[in-house]
């Protein structure tokens, strides 16, 4: 079984348990928690990952400028990223996604959303 | 010539003519042979163009037996295949509905985990906050508590306004204070067009200790994709109504004993220094 490590960037402990419990239904992943864009950044350069889940608002660093940097990164210049924001048809959204996220979940996520999008990106089985 | 001469042509026709005869004889002999045999071949012919029909016949009949079982297997294969597709529909749905039951109580878990993971009034507060914005998905919201002394529920948390544009409202008072009163959760029929209104709500949510009620959860505005709640969000408000209210009141019990405790400490330390 192949495994892959997701990162998920995200201020609020409640959504990041949330993600991180919808993840936990597809094997094979090892999951890392950050609350802030710069914590992510640290962990981003300690292992490689495999996808980032990132939400947009954020203190410290927001998940704009967490995007912008891992995109100039050689390294993660083709990992999936996926933003989860609030508005469903914000400029946020179009903002990240001109940044180079692969794609979006929406505010309030279902767990079933999480797994669509991991699934597809990581080119994993239903 | 001879008379002589003369007998012997006559005898030599005669033979002449025999031998015609009998050639005419055999000939006709012949011809009645060839008949018989003709006549045979036409019978047996006739014999076999009538087996070779019956032949034909028996094929046809069985030919079209098979057809009609082909047909009746091709029927009963795709009613079969009818019913395999029903089934996976069934699945389907009943996937779809596990799948829909399972994000439920993976929310309700958190929540529940969320709001009582700590002790601390404010955090609480924040859990309660983040609830209602991430998992049931508003967007403008006030916390009120109950001020026993002036018997008034007072804005203690909000997202989206100020606290001090939420005013104070009176048990008993208005719509707000009436589900502080009888406990009663409060939804809006009709959310379209709705505008912010302190008292008339789009959601009260009372939160109690038994049949005591400590404070509401008051919703002005959801998040533009979310037009009306679902199943879940009712489960959410449920939870939030007894598990917040409980979480709210021992994260006060417990803050009000660390004060006191660290008074009582003060006091000791300055009596045995
Ligand atoms: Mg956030």
């Amino acid at each position: 079984m192949s495994n892959y490590n997701v990162l998920i960037v995200e201020d609020s402990p409640t959504m990041r348990q949330l993600i991180v419990f919808a993840l936990k239904r597809i094997r094979g992943l090892t999951i890392v928690e950050a609350g802030d864009g710069v914590d992510g950044l640290k962990k981003l350069s300690a292992t490689k990952f495999d996808m980032i889940l990132t939400d947009i608002n954020m203190p410290i660093m927001d998940g704009l400028k967490l995007v912008s940097l891992v995109r100039s990164d050689p390294n993660y210049a083709a990992v999936p990223i996926v933003i989860i924001t609030t508005e469903g048809a914000s400029e946020d959204k179009e903002r990240a996604i001109a940044l180079g996220a692969n794609a979006y979940i929406t505010k309030p996520i279902q767990t079933t959303q999480i797994l669509d999008v991991t699934r597809r990106l990581l080119n994993l089985p239903a | 010539m001879s008379e002589q001469d003369d007998d012997k042509s006559a005898s030599r026709r005669a033979e002449e003519f025999l031998q015609v005869f009998k050639r005419g004889a055999d000939f006709t002999q012949d011809l009645l042979k060839e008949n018989e045999r003709l006549r045979f071949s036409l019978l047996q012919l006739e014999g076999q163009l009538k087996s070779g029909s019956n032949a034909d016949n028996e094929e046809t009949i069985r030919m079209r037996k098979r057809i009609e079982e082909l047909e009746q297997q091709k029927e009963e294969i795709l009613g079969r295949a009818r019913r395999v597709e029903e089934e996976n529909a069934d699945f389907a749905n009943r996937y779809v509905e596990i799948e829909n039951e399972n994000n439920m109580l993976a929310n309700l878990y958190i929540a529940s985990y969320q709001l009582h993971s700590t002790l601390d009034f404010r955090e609480v507060l924040q859990v309660i906050t983040e609830i209602i914005i991430n998992l049931i998905g508003a967007e403008e919201f006030a916390i009120m508590l109950l001020d026993e002394k002036t018997n008034k529920l007072q804005a203690v948390m909000t997202e989206g306004l100020e606290i001090s544009e939420v005013p104070a409202i009176a048990i008993g008072d208005g719509l707000v204070g009436q589900m502080a009163k009888t406990g009663e959760n409060y939804f809006i029929d009709q959310m379209d067009n709705y505008e912010r209104d302190f008292h008339h709500p789009l959601v009260v949510i009372p939160l109690k200790i038994k049949e005591r009620v400590i404070g509401v959860i008051v919703i002005y505005k959801l998040l533009v994709q979310k037009p009306k709640f679902a199943e879940v969000d009712y489960e959410l408000f449920t939870l939030l109504a007894g598990h917040a209210a409980t979480a709210i009141f021992s994260s006060k019990l417990y803050s009000e004993s660390e004060r006191k405790l660290s008074t009582i400490q003060g006091f000791i330390d300055l009596l045995t220094k």
